[in-house]
């Protein structure tokens, strides 16, 4: 149905997209699978007119077409669902669905029209959604339903569907590829962008590997298995499961008791949590996003004003409820932050200036009388070393942080937190972001943290990432802890729904 | 092979990290099969496993995904990285791009000022005159020796303090318009100071003593106590919004825009009723004491005239840009403002107290300000005088903005402005149709590219970052 032939993009210096030919018949489920940066995204957006290619062509049904900006995409039946929904909250379902292409008059807007043509679209692929709704009332999964109904209002032919489940709980998932499947039964082509291995197997009928702005690769999924996807999207053999021998847990080294943390508007956050990480473990802390995780690792880092804080956090038997985020990264408490963009790092500054964030005033990144001049050879030796010890490509300490893809970028943050060294991490989305090589490489660090006896307590959005690394593994929801499971006897459905209050 | 440099086993080439303890494998023995594979490109058929690993390179080379203007060193873009893993970087190579970011540092700021008098001279050139003539009476008549220099160091002296005040709150992410205001209050405490320990007394015409000094200290006493009330004054002025942003999340931008107003306004009265010599029509003050002077770089330099008002706070204006080097970029206090002006999140999460960063980075950009009194008040008037300032606060955000809010970039950028000022004077006598007016038009035309060309930049930039 559509096809790209020879599409070249180039942003500046960066070649995004070399010669790629993608082809996708109608009637099909087609996903595109390759690390951050390979170019995935950008020929999807190419196809859907937010770039124009600076070289090669797009057929739909076989005919050269013009795709300047999402209008013409519009106009040629092509929607697009972006990973993050473009929805106003405050606004309905059916408003938002007819935003853009409002029915009725110049001056009226005629929306019961478009309710019972959003009912009539929703009954005929199932997308239960009530078009009367405020959007803010809506869960994600949900939301992502009127995101698909405003691609098919639009009489969309071909969805493009951009990492469409990394929002979404396992159980959600299910019924986005209940969803899918019905839609291209009755005709739609869908190309869905993902990294996610395990979900291509499931759901796509063809695949196509992208690398560095080129297709290496493509194949009807029933005639390939995870692994050699991983190799394809790597370059090299790749292991997907952790290994880790059983934990030695020792004494407890964070022990908190009955925490509260209120957000601005007052509302608690978390709400009256206990919990325990002794040496020597990984304690995974399992939740939709958007639980309480967040403030409960900003919270334990000291990045949460002391009034929006009460109970106790006790380390290494100190309460340190009263420290600031400086005096608890000295008695040993690092924090890998959830968003290394916002909080881990200063994009504009050099790696060496990065390195050296949160220890800046001492040594060896100070000297000279009271302390005060930077010690740019010391500077340098720490990060060489960090450089060093967590393979952080380009290996230039003088250049911005900016520079360096989002794996590395997390490799430098870790590298900074291990160098510390640490009693305890607080470990927030190790690999969001990160290609499957740095992820290999930072579970295999963190597994070692941990047999040098550091605690750890790790947050991740990736139900698999936290059952594979944690040794106990709490489920968090709505700011509560809702039960503490064994991660290698216990399902990702039954860890699933009690990470939306399902049962215990 | 390749080997584990940690525990010496061998794995396949394919392999970066070692399988046991994670370390980065070296190199390969058989340097031949590292280098990146073009042929990455074709479409794999299906069921061949074996070719599919040969035709990927071994090493996931992530150079694309960084702009080349960055990884200068690394060659032309397009080109293939020269081996793998890359080499260790040449000694020269580093202060090579250094010097190579220096010059794109400069490069930019300096096509904005050319295109700026391209676009006057148009302006020029319809009006009637020659661009060419009058272009040189602007620029020849600031540098002829000795007035045109002297003159135009000694313009760009406040020039150099104001754009350095604002320079440093812009490292930590503030807007301090309020220099002028700084200026003004620390001039007139300057005044005072020079007054009252100078020994001064202000009478009536008729001898009537209506305001008596605390004391009458000598110069080596008085200058540095002057100079310190100066940048004091200017500190505690520059601070207040400091502190309200900081408490109070108040905008600095609104507070210091007041604060002008209320500065300027509060000395206006102090001079008017209190320390004027009575009688005097000119909103001035009385004379600081004689020994507060500080003296004139005519007095040291052989054919520089003792006339021209160039003083030793112009020394002291090119000491304070290095001090505002090495204050920001060598010390954890400079890195703590820069950081927190480059991402105040992070900067939390590093351990740094935003609160007290503002309120620091707004008392050191108020003191900067205030040290333009020394030349003015020391160096020249010799009192304070109302409505003395040439609008060199607000200059000096034009003058930051010029010079990228570096030390070396607000000293090039104050003599720019220093130049047209004195220029300009000379282009409004001698030229038949152009006026001082272009001078304003200049610096108009200087910001508006330098700030169009900043959003350009910007946008490019966001532009590979999406990639």
């Amino acid at each position: 149905m559509i096809e790209l032939r020879n599409i070249t993009k180039r942003f500046g210096d960066v070649l995004a997209n070399a010669g790629v030919s993608i082809k996708v018949p109608a009637g099909t489920i087609h996903a595109i699978v390759g690390e951050n940066g390979a170019g995935k995204s950008t020929a999807m957006r190419i196809a859907y007119g937010f770039y124009t290619a600076d070289s090669g062509e797009i057929l739909i049904n076989g005919q050269v077409v013009e795709i300047r900006t999402p209008h013409d995409a519009i106009a040629h039946s092509i929607g697009m669902v972006h990973q993050h929904f473009m929805l106003l909250e405050p606004m309905t379902v059916a408003e938002n669905i007819v935003l853009g292409a409002e029915p009725g008059s110049a001056a009226a807007l005629d929306l019961k029209t478009a309710s019972d043509e959003i009912r009539k679209l929703s009954n005929e692929f199932k997308l239960s959604v009530d078009p009367g709704a405020t959007v803010e009332t809506l869960s994600v999964g949900q939301q992502q339903r009127v995101e698909l109904l405003k691609a098919l209002y639009r009489r969309a032919q071909l969805l493009i569907l951009d990492e469409p489940t990394a929002v979404l709980t396992p159980q959600e998932v299910e019924e986005f590829f209940v969803i899918l499947r019905r839609m291209r039964d009755q005709g739609k082509t869908i190309v869905i962008i993902t990294h996610k291995l395990s979900e291509v197997l499931t759901i796509s009928d063809n695949v196509t590997v992208m690398r560095d702005g080129r297709v290496v690769g493509e194949v009807k999924t029933s005639d390939t298995n995870a692994a050699d996807l991983a190799r394809m999207m790597v370059g090299r053999e790749v292991l997907l499961r952790v290994e880790k021998p059983d934990a030695q847990a020792g004494e407890p080294v964070l022990s908190v008791r009955n925490l509260t943390i209120r957000g601005r508007e007052g509302t608690a956050r978390v709400d009256g949590v206990s919990f325990e990480v002794r040496a020597g473990e990984i304690v995974g802390l399992a939740g939709v996003e958007g639980n309480g995780q967040t403030e409960m690792i900003e919270g334990l880092a000291g990045l949460i004003p002391g009034s929006h804080i009460s109970g106790s956090i006790s380390f290494l038997g100190r309460d340190i409820i009263k420290m600031d985020a400086r005096r608890r990264k000295e008695l040993g408490i690092a924090h890998v932050p959830e968003d290394r963009h916002r909080r881990g790092l200063l994009l504009d500054f050099s790696l060496a200036e990065n390195t050296i964030l949160g220890v800046h005033y001492r040594k060896p990144a100070v000297m000279g009388p009271g302390l005060v001049l930077l010690d740019e050879k010391g500077i340098k030796g720490r990060t060489d070393q960090v450089i060093r010890d967590f393979d952080v490509r380009p290996p230039n300490s003088t250049l911005p942080a900016r520079a360096l893809s989002g794996g590395n970028q997390q490799k430098l943050i870790i590298g900074r937190e291990f160098e510390l060294p640490p009693k305890l991490l607080l470990v927030s989305q190790p690999t969001r972001g990160v290609d499957i090589g740095a992820i290999e490489f930072i579970h295999r660090k963190l597994v070692a943290l941990r047999d040098q006896g550091c605690a750890v307590l790790l947050v991740s959005a990736e139900l698999e990432e936290v059952t594979a690394l944690s040794d106990r593994l709490l489920v968090i929801h709505n700011g509560s802890i809702v039960g503490e499971v064994d991660p290698k006897a216990t399902t990702n459905e039954d860890i699933g729904l009690m990470m939306t209050g399902g049962h215990k | 092979m390749k080997s584990c440099p940690t525990c010496h086993r061998t794995f396949e080439d394919t392999l970066t990290y070692c399988l046991v303890d994670g370390a980065v494998l070296s190199a390969p023995f058989d340097q031949a099969k590292s280098g990146p594979d073009s042929s990455a490109t074709a479409v794999l058929p299906k069921g061949e496993p074996e070719p599919t690993l040969k035709a990927f390179s071994p090493e996931p080379p992530p150079i694309s995904t960084i702009p080349a203007a960055i990884n200068q060193a690394a060659g032309p873009p397009g080109e293939p990285p020269k081996s793998s893993p890359p080499p260790p970087p040449e000694p020269g190579q580093q202060s090579d791009t250094r010097i190579m970011s220096f010059f794109r540092e400069l490069l930019f700021p300096l096509l904005a000022v050319l295109a700026a008098f391209i676009a006057c001279g148009v302006v020029v050139f319809l009006i009637g005159d020659s661009p060419f003539q009058t272009y040189k009476l602007l620029i020849g008549s600031a540098f002829s020796w000795p007035d045109g220099i002297g003159y135009t160091l000694f313009n760009a002296t406040p020039l150099i303090f104001t754009g350095l005040a604002v320079a440093v709150a812009f490292r930590c992410g503030l807007l301090n318009i309020g220099a002028e205001g700084q200026l003004y209050v620390a001039a007139f405490v300057t005044g005072w100071v020079g007054i009252k320990l100078g020994g001064v007394f202000i009478k009536t015409p008729a001898g009537d003593i209506v305001s008596s000094p605390i004391a009458n200290l000598p110069a080596i006493v008085l200058i540095p106590v002057c100079c310190v009330a100066a940048i004091v004054a200017g500190a505690i002025w520059g601070g207040i919004p400091g502190l309200l942003k900081a408490k109070f999340g108040s905008h600095e931008v609104i507070n210091t825009i007041m604060l002008n107003f209320v500065g300027v306004a509060l000395v206006g009265y102090f001079t008017q009723y209190h320390f004027k010599v009575p009688g005097d029509a000119i909103m001035q003050t009385a004379e600081i004491g004689r020994q507060a002077n500080i003296p004139t770089l005519g007095r040291f330099i052989p054919g520089l005239p003792e006339r021209i008002p160039l003083n030793f706070a112009f020394i002291l204006a090119i000491l304070a840009c290095v001090l505002v080097y090495i204050f920001l970029w060598k010390t954890k206090w400079g890195y703590e403002i820069r950081a927190t002006g480059a991402n105040p999140s992070a900067a939390e999460y590093g351990g740094i107290s935003i609160r007290k960063q503002i309120i620091l980075a707004m008392s050191i950009s108020g003191g900067l300000a205030g040290m333009v009194a020394i030349n003015e008040v020391l160096g020249y008037r010799h009192r304070y005088y109302d409505g003395f300032s040439a609008n060199y606060g607000f200059v000096g955000i034009a003058v930051a903005l010029l010079g990228r809010n570096h030390p070396a970039g607000v000293f090039l950028a104050a003599i720019l402005f220093a130049v047209l000022l004195r220029g300009g004077i000379f282009v409004d006598a001698y030229t038949v149709h152009v006026s001082k007016d272009i001078v304003d038009m200049l610096q108009g035309i200087v910001i508006l590219f330098v700030a169009a060309g900043g959003s350009m930049v910007v946008k490019r930039f966001r532009a590979v970052k999406k990639a």
